[in-house]
């Protein structure tokens, strides 16, 4: 049983050190700190949207809106910024109770009136890109003293790693969600609302406070995602992060959660955008292999991950 | 439930069944001859049922009609038609022709909508087929009729693979067509290699900017595809075994209907549709553009669906209906462009009319408006 | 002494139906309250209002005297009333441990302690001789176990009232000795504990006193030790037992010559984790009753015959035929239909109409080429409506409009119209008003003297006696008996099921 459970996870794992050990032995330099610290932050956002991502999906959801999100967050603070002249700090602290907002809203239509959450985060797309680029149809620059304070925040590594203040903040937020998933009723209820809805209820979960809590953690850390895209583009654009859903999506799956919910660890999902990030930082290091490989190389990862999802179902459930 | 115990309690009637196996070929068989006189006694029997189908065709079609007079209202010459150079000119024509890609897609997927799926990966497998096409027009003489069948054909193999992973593996329709929709833009990629590949052919290129009898031909070929998807879904029993199976795929496995080749079937015919949209747009613009084809319009499908009134859920399904959920769906953003409002509102105003289209499917939404608008009539009596 | 709960004048009302009509219950701390009544007389209805996972539409809830209004389950486990529903509602992706203490679970400094949690599991399963990893995920283990671990589940909620829906249906005897066991020592500890069953027997083992529901309305409060059981089967009934079963025995010698000729023989069947090493014979025009307890595998053998589960050995022919059976559609095209026991899963087609679920079965066998017009599905249906005394007003009403006996007629009417040579009724009866109970009944006895050949389950013995002239009894997924004859009365069936 153990070993079932924790199947999809470890052939995640051994795929991430394999194609790292396989790039370290082609390549100078592959198989360095830097490398490393860089997978980590040049993909905090996404590892940050996509972890909101696994809590969604693991109580039986899916949420399309995260890229949206990131954009809309990411114009609404460069305007505050830019246009309203705010210090960034207070556009911060207005702009996350806002997002959280946008995903309790969209937990209560699917909760009150019983609608596919993947049609309605849907609509929450649209809505989320229809507002960013109400906001804004042009690129948005941020020029203010505290984004450059911030981006040169960090520290050196050896090997001329630097660990900068997105992985921190990426690691602070992955220890949190670890600690509310595995240490607080509310992880359990996801658990449970994945597992079966009707039971949760009739065992007293409640499943309604608990569904919108979901989505506003899924908005939020999405909007945290926005700003901390901001700090690598200092500008807010309204067609940011189009498809990011989609690489959130990919990596939850490929880090071994099950799509139908119910079961799922948040650290498989940070290995899922590891190896994402690994495969494109081959491609990018081998230079005779096209970009448009990743997209190929991540559906064929997605559709072996499901297919085994799919056989470790079907033969537990023929044990039983 | 009552009337069935009060007729029982009325009489002593058992159930005759002697006779029933005198049945149903019988019937089938004798019919013919007591057609014409049934056919009346039918007609009248349907008035139930089309009254509740009149019920559906109001809502969109008022939607469409009450868009297209709020145009006419912002430009008086709207309805205005001109013919010149053997063909019409016009807003409404051009509604028509710019529709044409999101009601091809409309078509297939509201069978696969009826089926109780959803296909993700039209807009990507645009874009293969587009990319199919233009590259194989490069090679000099060939013929413009392979070139069709070859981008049809990517189509239906699309439809084929998404099918055989919902039906024959057994996994959910959003994540087996995510699958193709995230590689199959790699593909399409891999097919341009990366470039937006353009191409000089007339014949081609006819698809998308041809006009025949003063109708562009996109809109021919929307509505040569509803026709026939029309008669081979209605006049076949392949639209019930849809329905059917969209309401109760275990009990229509249980009636002897094949579901898995049924979704199958539904699956490729949103691919096939999703091949020929692909042409058109590529014919259009003479190019394939392997990141921009087909765009999230995969998303414009499934809203003319819904615009249209089917239930995400699976169940009956009106391909009419889907097609004018698309032209809805265009009307809307002509009338953002006529009525001088920033283009940017587009996305926000379509996400809004989702929403509502939603909210007003959950019969708990309408209760709620119900009870508010009878509280407010209490308050004016 | 007053009640621990009382319940007063309950009535439960949904769209249409009245499941609950001014239903008074009271119940005492430390005793069984036996809750009986046929399917569909109210008794999950009640246990819903009860419990708060349904809101009564009228009457009072008095608890330790005080009147609550439970809007959820959860209001209703923290004044302490907890439920074990019949199917085990329980969480199969969460641990033994997660699943005994969701809600409720121990914490240290505002977190989870999970090796508290542990232990605790384990000191509350050790009443049950229940010796398990409680650690690893809840569906590694049988359908009896798990519905000891809901027991469990409700008795840790340190529960003054506990509910127990059917807890017994997929228990063997050893399981329910262990289960009677805690029962006695809560009852002892001062818990009431209502008790919904359908084993008679049962009910005289540990209840004390016994409520009976027929139709939404309480018949009668009852001390067990004061209602012999024909009074009690009586009161569920509500009529006498006679009337039921009536009287065709005289016939069968006359259909004895007819059922000579073998129409279906299964030789050896094995399905993998269903049935085993399984012989059935049933002849033209003979109906052939299986009968045995839930998980037997009575409705394993009818998927079998049907195509629906795939055989790992044996063989199957019909009229002589070997059949290669891997769909329904095979099953169909040889002759074969099956009404299906969980008839809104597997039966019906919800929101289409009544023509279409009665054509579709014959549409399908046509194939999709071979269109039945419109006219044509219309005569058919119409004649099967007013054959079969299907109460609608016209054809065209979606079938879930429909009550449960209207919706198993449009069934069995489905299957008339392909002209089956063999028709299997998997709970043909189930969940059925009294009026279309009998009138299937009937149907199913004209059937037969037309020579239609017939497989029937059935938990409701006395019916299934009634009318067949051969019962096959199933126990632990093999086949234990064959009873026909004089040998053939409910009580032989009933020890058979019993005791193997």
């Amino acid at each position: 049983m153990f070993t079932r459970r924790y199947l999809p996870l470890w052939i995640t794992t051994s795929l991430l050190v394999f194609l790292f050990a396989v790039g370290a032995f082609h390549f100078d330099g592959f198989g360095s700190l830097r490398v490393i610290i860089n997978l980590f932050s040049d993909n905090a956002f996404l590892m940050i949207t996509a972890i909101g991502m696994t809590l969604v999906i693991i109580s039986g959801g899916i949420d399309l809106s995260v890229g949206s999100v990131i954009a809309l967050s990411g114009v609404a603070v460069s305007v505050l910024i830019s246009e309203y002249h705010w210090h960034p700090v207070w556009a911060f602290i207005v702009v996350l109770p806002l997002g959280t907002m946008f995903g309790m809203l969209m937990g209560l239509i699917i909760y009150n009136y019983r609608l596919q959450p993947f049609i309605v985060t849907l609509a929450g797309m649209f809505l989320a890109r229809g507002l960013a680029t109400t906001l804004s149809e042009q690129s948005l620059e941020i020029d203010h003293p505290f984004y450059d304070f911030v981006s040169d925040f960090g520290f050196q590594l050896s090997g001329g790693a630097w660990l900068d203040l997105s992985t921190m903040t990426f690691v602070v937020i992955l220890l949190i969600v670890i600690m509310l998933m595995h240490f607080t009723s509310f992880g359990n209820n996801i658990y449970a609302i994945g597992g079966d809805e009707k039971s949760a209820q009739l065992m007293g979960v409640p499943v309604k406070r608990t569904t919108v809590t979901i989505y506003a953690v899924s908005s939020l850390l999405a909007t945290v995602a926005g700003i901390i895209f901001t700090f690598y583009t200092f500008s807010g654009y309204a067609l940011a992060a189009v498809g990011v859903e989609l690489d959130a999506i990919a990596a939850v799956v490929i880090g071994g959660t099950l799509l139908t919910g119910g079961r799922g660890f948040v650290a498989g999902t940070v290995l899922g955008v590891l190896l994402m990030g690994v495969i494109q930082t081959y491609i990018t290091f081998d230079g005779t292999l096209s970009s448009w490989w990743t997209k190929i190389v991540i559906g064929l990862l997605l559709f072996f991950f499901i297919v085994l999802q799919k056989l470790l179902n079907h033969t537990s459930t023929a044990r039983t | 439930m009552n009337t069935s115990e009060h007729v029982l309690s009325n009489g002593p009637e058992k159930p005759d069944v002697n006779s029933i196996n005198q049945s149903a070929e019988d019937v089938v068989k004798t019919t013919t001859a007591t057609e014409s006189k049934l056919s009346i006694d039918g007609s009248s029997r349907y008035q139930a049922g089309t009254n509740s189908n009149i019920g559906r065709y109001l809502w969109p079609c008022c939607a469409l009609v009450l868009l297209l007079v709020v145009n006419l209202f912002l430009d008086a010459s709207f309805f205005s038609i001109t013919y010149q150079d053997g063909r019409l000119y016009g807003s409404l024509i051009d509604i028509l022709n710019r529709s044409a890609p999101v009601a091809l897609l409309a078509i297939g997927m509201s069978l696969v909508i009826a089926t109780g799926g959803i296909d993700l990966s039209v807009g990507a497998v645009m874009a293969i087929a587009g990319a199919a096409c233009a590259n194989l027009l490069l090679i000099p003489d060939i013929s413009v009729a392979t070139v069709i069948m070859v981008g049809l054909a990517v189509g239906i193999l699309a439809g084929v693979i998404n099918g055989s992973l919902v039906s024959y593996l057994g996994i959910q329709p959003i994540v087996a067509t995510l699958l193709l929709m995230v590689a199959g833009r790699g593909v399409a990629q891999l097919i341009n290699q990366g470039q937006i590949v353009t191409f000089q052919n007339d014949a081609f290129s006819f698809i998308g900017v041809g006009n025949w009898l003063g109708l562009p031909m996109p809109v021919w070929l929307v509505l040569s595809t509803l026709a026939v998807c029309q008669l081979l879904l209605r006049r076949t029993a392949l639209g019930l075994f849809i329905e059917s199976v969209g309401c109760n795929a275990s009990a229509s496995r249980y009636l002897g209907i094949n579901d898995k080749s049924i979704k199958v079937f539904a699956y490729s015919v949103a691919g096939l549709c999703a091949g020929l949209a692909g042409m058109i747009t590529t014919a259009d613009i003479q190019g394939a553009d392997a990141n921009n084809a087909g765009l999230w319009l995969e998303l414009d499908a499934i809203l003319a669906v819904v615009i249209g009134g089917a239930s995400l859920v699976g169940g009956r399904f009106s391909l009419l209906l889907s097609v004018i959920g698309a032209l809805v769906i265009q009307t809307l953003a002509t009338t953002i462009i006529i009525s001088g409002l920033p283009a940017k509102f587009n996305l926000l105003i379509k996400a809004l009319v989702i929403l509502i289209v939603l909210l007003l499917q959950s019969e708990k939404f309408r209760n709620q408006c119900k009870q508010l608008v009878s509280i407010n009539k209490k308050r004016e009596v | 002494m007053t009640a621990v709960l009382e319940l007063k004048n309950i009535s439960k009302i949904y769209p249409g139906v009245k499941a609950l009509e001014d239903v008074g219950l009271q119940l005492f701390s430390g005793e069984v309250h036996a809750l009986l009544g046929e399917n569909g007389a109210g008794k999950s209805t009640l246990v819903k209002v009860m419990t708060g996972a349904e809101i009564k539409s009228k009457g009072d809830i008095i608890f330790q005297k005080k009147t609550y209004n439970f809007s959820t389950p959860i209001e209703a486990q923290q004044v302490g009333i907890s439920t074990v529903y019949q199917e085990v509602n329980l969480l199969p992706n969460l641990s033994v441990a997660q699943n005994l203490f969701l809600g409720h679970e121990p914490k240290r400094f505002g977190f989870i302690d999970h090796s508290l949690m542990v232990k605790k599991a384990k000191q509350l399963l050790t009443r049950f001789n229940l010796d398990i990893d409680v650690t690893v995920d809840l569906s590694s283990y049988s359908v009896a176990v798990q519905q000891l671990i809901a027991i469990a589940r409700g008795i840790a909620m340190s529960a003054q009232v506990l509910i127990l829906d059917e807890p017994t249906a997929s228990l063997d005897a050893d399981e329910v000795k262990v289960l009677f066991k805690v029962m006695n020592q809560l009852k002892s500890e001062g818990v009431a504990i209502v008790f919904i069953t359908h084993f008679l027997d049962q009910v005289y083992q540990i209840s004390d006193r016994i409520t009976v529901l027929r139709n939404g309305k309480k018949v009668g409060e009852y001390i067990t030790d004061k209602l012999p059981q024909p009074k009690l089967v009586e009161a569920m009934l509500g009529k006498e037992l006679k009337e039921l079963t009536g009287s065709h025995r005289a016939e069968s010698s006359m259909t004895q010559k007819r059922e000579n000729e073998k129409l279906l023989r299964m030789e050896n069947v094995s399905s993998k984790g269903s049935i085993q090493q399984f012989d059935l014979d049933v002849s033209k025009g003979q109906a052939v009753g299986l009968a045995g307890l839930l998980g037997s595998g009575r409705t394993e053998v009818c998927k079998a015959l049907f195509g629906i589960d795939r055989l790992n050995e044996g063989r199957i022919t019909l009229a002589g035929l070997k059949l290669r059976l891997s769909q329904p559609s095979d099953a169909i095209h040889a002759g074969i239909a099956l009404c299906p026991e969980d008839r809104k899963t597997d039966g019906i087609i919800g929101p289409l109409s009544i023509r279409e679920n009665i054509t579709l079965a014959l549409q399908a066998r046509l194939g999709w080429w071979r269109y039945l017009s419109k006219q044509k599905s219309q005569i058919l249906a119409d004649l099967y409506i007013e054959k079969l005394l299907i109460a609608t007003p016209d054809a065209d009403k979606p079938i879930n409009q429909l009550s449960g006996g209207n919706q198993q007629k449009v069934i069995l009417a489905r299957w008339l119209a392909i002209e089956p040579s063999l028709l299997i009724l998997d709970e043909p009866t189930r969940g059925i008003d009294i009026g279309a109970h009998a009138e299937i009944l009937s149907l199913i006895n004209s059937l037969r003297k037309g020579g239609m050949s017939l497989l029937v389950t059935s938990s409701e013995l006395e019916e299934l006696v009634a009318f067949a002239s051969k019962v096959v009894v199933m126990r632990d997924r093999k086949k234990v008996k064959e009873l026909s004859g004089h040998e053939l009365t409910s009580q032989h069936v009933m020890t058979a099921i019993a005791e193997g």
